[in-house]
């Protein structure tokens, strides 16, 4: 399990406590957090589950797969440290981890 | 009560909706009704990993166990809607209760179109549609045994895919001369014949199905041109159709649907409707539409739950759609009937990877992409815009996606 703050662009937090095996992008729709619409539930075909990553989380998630990056690179508020919340699987090892998310996924 | 709203169907349009009913302020009750003793969760993975059995229900259940209860919603699962009264503004279930409502959203979402030729009752005969129905097909799923998939399209193609993986002995037969022949170019077609035809399943083209042998369960499908498929099972997939009956009943306005506008209110100010249920006019297009997907689930979903809470969030976006087979991630934009020119992107003959861009007098319409998400995210932007495109642009790979408009 990993508990998961999800942080709104205005700073409200969300603290999920998220199973093994599920995306990020997943726990936050079930739980309608605001600020990840997950639009394609999942099929890695709108790109609107876009996350900040903090720098210290960063190298412990899995490299961006070619999908991935295809789909990072047409979103308008990419940074150097976005990911799709919806390529991020919860493990024990990202317990802890803190997500910000944009102003707008479109 | 006077503010109460009723939601009719518990899918992922009835899901969004709870969801953006509150985010929109709306503070009134709710209550959702769905037949089904379920709540809402996503159908598109039940023909795909669920079917597979890379995930269970946890993973296609939309919304945490506790999320109605916490956004205090009122449900009713496994409860059946069998009139609306709109003079009296009350529902009537099919277990005798009565329930008022203030403002109502019809999400019946869709169901099976059925195979009506002799045998259709047998055992072994089945559809895919719910949890329910893979759950039965599921069963079928040892090595060696014979499946006949009655139709190929997206449903029938992805039962195909997951079945000949666990070493089923598979057969689609197909009425049209190819596969996908209502929704993509023959191109495509060709293309995912040619994938499933290595991947070993049998596909056959032209064939009408007749009726099914058996004495108490399915043995052979039998064809209008006299073949016979032996099997120990089947799966039929010809389409679906919306479920628009409550709504004729009660008067409401039906043309291929629940007829909605760009606002999702039906020809009675105080009802909505959305999702696959619903015909709506699209501005991109310039015509009515009956879609049968997620994203028109969503985005309807999104909408009536602003009209119902007193706001305005028009719907009118291009349409797009996905089919996981094998390794092949289809993902198409726009709709293409209509082309005057389709221009191909990449080598369908070979490979796995090509897109298809469908242009009408020179006007990006609609692009079908397979394993090609950079066409595919670009198209959306494209034909929203309805870009005037150069095909020798198109077909030349040496230019980057990202460059096609020029």
């Amino acid at each position: 399990m990993a508990k998961v703050t999800y942080i709104e662009h205005d700073g409200k937090e969300h603290t999920i406590d998220v199973a093994n095996g599920l995306t990020l992008m997943e726990a936050a729709v079930k739980n309608a957090v605001p600020g990840i619409d997950g639009d394609c539930g999942g099929a890695c075909a709108c790109a609107t589950c876009m996350v900040y990553v903090p720098e210290e989380w960063l190298s412990k998630l899995p490299e961006i797969e070619t999908m991935e990056e295809t789909m990072l690179d047409f979103c308008e508020r990419r940074e150097d440290n976005s990911r799709l919340s919806c390529q991020i699987v919860a493990s024990d090892a990202i317990d802890g981890i803190r997500l910000q998310m944009p102003e707008s996924q479109h | 009560m006077a503010d109460d709203i009723i939601i009719i169907g518990a899918g992922q349009a009835a899901a969004q909706a709870v969801q953006s009913l509150r985010a929109e302020g709306f503070t009134g009750p709710i209550k959702l009704i769905g037949d089904e003793p379920y709540a809402p969760y996503q159908r598109p993975p039940l023909s795909k990993k669920y079917l597979a059995g890379e995930i269970g229900y946890d993973r296609v259940e939309l919304k945490a166990q506790d999320f109605y209860a916490d956004a205090g919603v009122e449900t009713l699962w496994s409860t059946r809607v069998t009139e609306i009264n709109r003079r009296e503004k009350r529902i009537l279930t099919g277990d005798g209760r009565e329930f008022s409502y203030g403002k109502l959203l019809i999400a019946t979402g869709s169901r099976v179109r059925e195979i009506n030729v002799p045998g259709f009752d047998l055992d072994g005969v089945h559809y895919l549609r719910n949890i329910a129905d893979v759950e039965a097909i599921q069963a079928h799923f040892k090595p060696g045994a014979k499946m006949v998939v009655v139709g190929g399209g997206y449903i029938g193609l992805e039962v195909a895919a997951v079945a000949v993986k666990r070493g089923i002995d598979v057969t689609v037969l197909e009425t049209a001369d190819r596969v996908m022949a209502r929704v993509v170019d023959p191109i495509v077609s060709h293309f995912y014949e040619r994938v499933h035809r290595a991947e070993g399943v049998k596909i056959e083209t032209g064939v009408t199905v007749s009726g099914f042998e058996g004495t108490d369960k399915v043995t052979a499908v039998t064809s209008g041109e006299g073949k016979s498929f032996p099997c120990d099972f089947v799966v039929v997939g010809i389409g679906i159709l919306p479920n628009t009956e409550l709504a004729m009943e009660a008067g409401l306005t039906v043309e291929n649907g629940i007829v909605v506008d760009e606002f999702c209110r039906t020809s009675d100010p105080d009802i909505c409707a959305a999702g696959d249920c619903t015909s709506h006019p699209n501005g991109v297009y310039g015509r009515s539409l009956r879609l049968e997907s997620v994203q028109n689930a969503i985005e309807q979903g999104k909408t009536a739950a602003a009209t119902l809470a007193g706001k305005e969030k028009p719907y009118n976006q291009v349409p797009w759609f996905w089919s996981d087979q094998y390794d092949l991630k289809l993902q198409i934009v726009g709709l293409s009937a209509g082309y005057t020119q389709a221009v191909v992107r990449g080598d369908p003959e070979a490979g796995r990877s090509f897109a298809v861009f469908y242009l009408k007098d020179g006007v990006l319409i609609a692009v079908d992409a397979v394993n090609r998400a950079p066409e595919f995210m670009m198209a959306k932007i494209l034909t929203q815009k309805q870009a005037v495109l150069d095909p020798k642009r198109i077909a030349d790979e040496t230019i980057p996606v990202k460059e096609l408009a020029g």
